[in-house]
């Protein structure tokens, strides 16, 4: 019966952390416990929850990475969630290496920290992101739009954002009887 | 007041002093309008007068007493401000204490559109971003569907590309001379720069049939071979264009005017570049030896002999002499290209991702097809995303694109040199005189549509 099946739970155990070959990139990682690395393409990406953007950031800026080579979004919309990505992409000039850190970021809670401390290059591209996605940026010097007009309303990068279009009239085509 | 007074009102031109009605404002006479409207709060005169200034930016108050800053608006419409970038500038007497650039008057929503076209149209797309070198905003979307689809393309393929985006280099740079020259007031300059640079784009619209805008370079290679008498044209243009440019050598490289006008003008150090994420040109004249085309090679270019010019002062005569170096080592590169081209085909025979050729729809079913698929459905494209940067005239340009699978990107996005550029603006106009505006503008050398997209 069933008493006297005893399941045996075996624990498995869980994958050693695999971690990138660089040892630039290593010493990032290492120092965080949350930081997942895999490779996309062949590109060295940190995926990182979106609290951890600040303090990565300065510690890839510290171990090399100069300079931030771009900052966006991308909107998963119903493909993937939590539904946006933050995706920034570094630079170091000194090691010939680029890294990207990616930052899910659920549509409830848009808030990310903004890198402007560390790279001050970054001012526009959060801008544009926010005009764009949406995503506030918590300590922005100047979060305001960027490139939609001041009054605009929605964020038109977003996948639920309508394309929008201008029905063309053909005057004298051709009419199918 | 009655209407039946009101109209008499409307109907009496001369009012005598003291005999109005109360009530009635002595501001919409003739005598009151060269007052402020009355009903302006006392806020909002200041505003008008420039002495506070509203949400777009805030005045601090350390730097002057506050009637001895002048805030002005340069652009949209300005001529020397390189197409609709608008700069509001804040002054002291004649110094700029501190700019702000005002972007967004030529957004299209192209990374939006680039959403809902298929990859093979994707560069008909971003070949329009940075209409000063289209040849390279096609090559960087390119390289990155080929990254995501894992193919190689044949030898001709990408030396065709090489040959391309260097001569697109030197056009761009050669605008890039007219356009600091006609600020400056060098207007011989920008007749010149315009005049040789149409040698370059006739080529163009020979190879491509477009002047700029060309939708030639695609995933999978190019679009159509060169013609068959390319080589005279590059002999042609290497014939003319080097002798032209010793000319604008002989007429700038040590003009005391222009040298006045430009030595540490516009300066902006290697740190504050890399801070602000400023690339190219301005990063190398900054004395940077930072090329991507040198630090991570594509599409061959690792195959070409050329070095890279480095400035010192990061001023915008260092900028100038960057940029004709570059032209030199450009047509140095365009020089090889053509001699060393390889025969073969000039674009993949991956036959999933481009089309075959005309005459074999005729003959065979599965390349008619291979032909209906990508020219309606498009070709799909593994799951994935990528960033693959080259490197522009104005700097690193970079696609970032995600695919879901499908045959459009999820996400497209140009990592645009113009862009990040801009942020070094109000770092190089700090402290300068107004009249080193359009200097210090036409040195950074951008494009509004790479800025906008």
């Amino acid at each position: 019966m069933t008493d006297d099946q005893v399941v045996e739970v075996q624990e498995e155990e869980t994958p050693p952390r695999t971690l990138p070959d660089q040892a630039v990139l290593r010493a990032v990682a290492e120092q965080f416990d949350d930081i997942e690395w895999i490779l996309s393409s062949g590109q060295d990406v940190f995926i990182l929850p979106k609290d951890l953007v600040l303090d990565v950031v300065q510690a890839a800026k510290d171990a090399g990475f100069e300079l931030l080579a771009d900052l966006t979004v991308t909107d998963y919309f119903r493909g993937r969630s939590p539904r946006f990505e933050l995706v920034i992409n570094l630079l170091s000039m000194q090691h010939r290496l680029r890294l990207r850190l990616r930052a899910p970021v659920p549509v409830d809670d848009v808030q990310v920290p903004s890198v402007v401390g560390v790279y001050p290059g970054a001012n526009f591209y959060e801008r544009e992101a926010f005009d764009l996605f949406g995503l506030v940026f918590d300590g922005h010097p100047d979060l305001t739009r960027i490139l939609m007009p001041d009054e605009w309303e929605g964020h038109p990068l977003r996948k639920d954002f309508g394309m929008g279009s201008v029905p063309v009239q053909f005057k004298d085509s051709h009419q199918v009887q | 007041m009655t209407d039946q007074k009101r109209r008499d009102k409307r109907n009496v031109d001369v009012w005598l002093t003291g005999t109005e009605e109360p009530g009635w404002l002595v501001d919409s006479t003739d005598e009151g309008a060269q007052k402020m409207a009355a009903h302006e709060t006392a806020g909002r005169l200041l505003d008008q007068e420039g002495l506070v200034v509203g949400d777009d930016r805030v005045l601090d108050e350390d730097v002057a007493p506050e009637d001895e800053l002048m805030i002005i608006n340069m652009g949209p419409q300005h001529p020397s401000t390189h197409g609709v970038l608008r700069l509001n500038i804040e002054l002291e007497g004649e110094i700029i204490r501190r700019s702000k650039p005002i972007i967004g008057y030529l957004h299209t929503g192209m990374e939006k559109t680039g959403e809902e076209l298929t990859w093979l149209q994707g560069p008909t797309n971003v070949t329009r971003m940075d209409y000063l070198a289209p040849f390279h905003n096609e090559l960087a979307y390119s390289l990155a569907v080929e990254k995501l689809l894992g193919i190689d393309l044949p030898p001709r393929a990408l030396a065709i590309r090489i040959l391309m985006t260097e001569l697109n280099r030197v056009s761009s740079h050669l605008v890039a001379l007219a356009t600091n020259g006609m600020d400056i007031g060098a207007l011989s300059m920008m007749l010149y720069g315009f005049r040789d640079r149409e040698r370059i784009l006739a080529f163009f619209e020979k190879t491509t049939g477009l002047r700029m805008n060309h939708n030639y370079i695609r995933p999978g290679g190019v679009a159509a071979d060169l013609p068959p008498d390319w080589q005279d044209d590059i002999e042609f243009i290497l014939d003319k264009v080097p002798p032209r440019i010793l000319e604008y050598e002989d007429l700038l490289k040590a003009n005391p005017i222009w040298m006045g006008r430009t030595l540490d003008v516009g300066v902006i150090t290697l740190e504050e570049c890399l801070a602000y994420s400023v690339t190219g040109p301005t990063l190398r004249a900054a004395g940077s030896g930072w090329d991507l085309r040198k630090a991570f090679p594509y599409s061959g270019i690792e195959n070409y002999h050329f070095e890279v010019p480095v400035g010192e002062r990061g001023d915008v005569y260092d900028r100038y002499r960057v940029r004709v170096e570059e032209i030199w080592q450009s047509l140095s590169i365009v020089k090889q290209a053509a001699e060393s081209m390889p025969e073969g085909d000039y674009k993949t025979d991956d036959r999933k991702v481009a089309p075959p050729p005309r005459a074999r729809i005729d003959e065979s079913m599965e390349a008619l097809i291979h032909h209906f698929k990508i020219y309606t459905e498009g070709f799909q494209v593994p799951e994935g995303e990528v960033y693959v940067a080259i490197e522009s005239p104005r700097g690193e340009l970079g696609a970032y694109l995600v695919s879901d699978g499908g045959s459009r990107p999820l996400r497209m996005h140009m990592r645009t040199p113009s862009f990040a550029n801009l942020q070094g603006l109000p770092v190089m106009m700090a402290d300068s005189l107004i009249a080193d505006t359009v200097a210090t503008i036409a040195s950074l050398d951008p494009v509004l549509g790479d800025v906008d997209r």
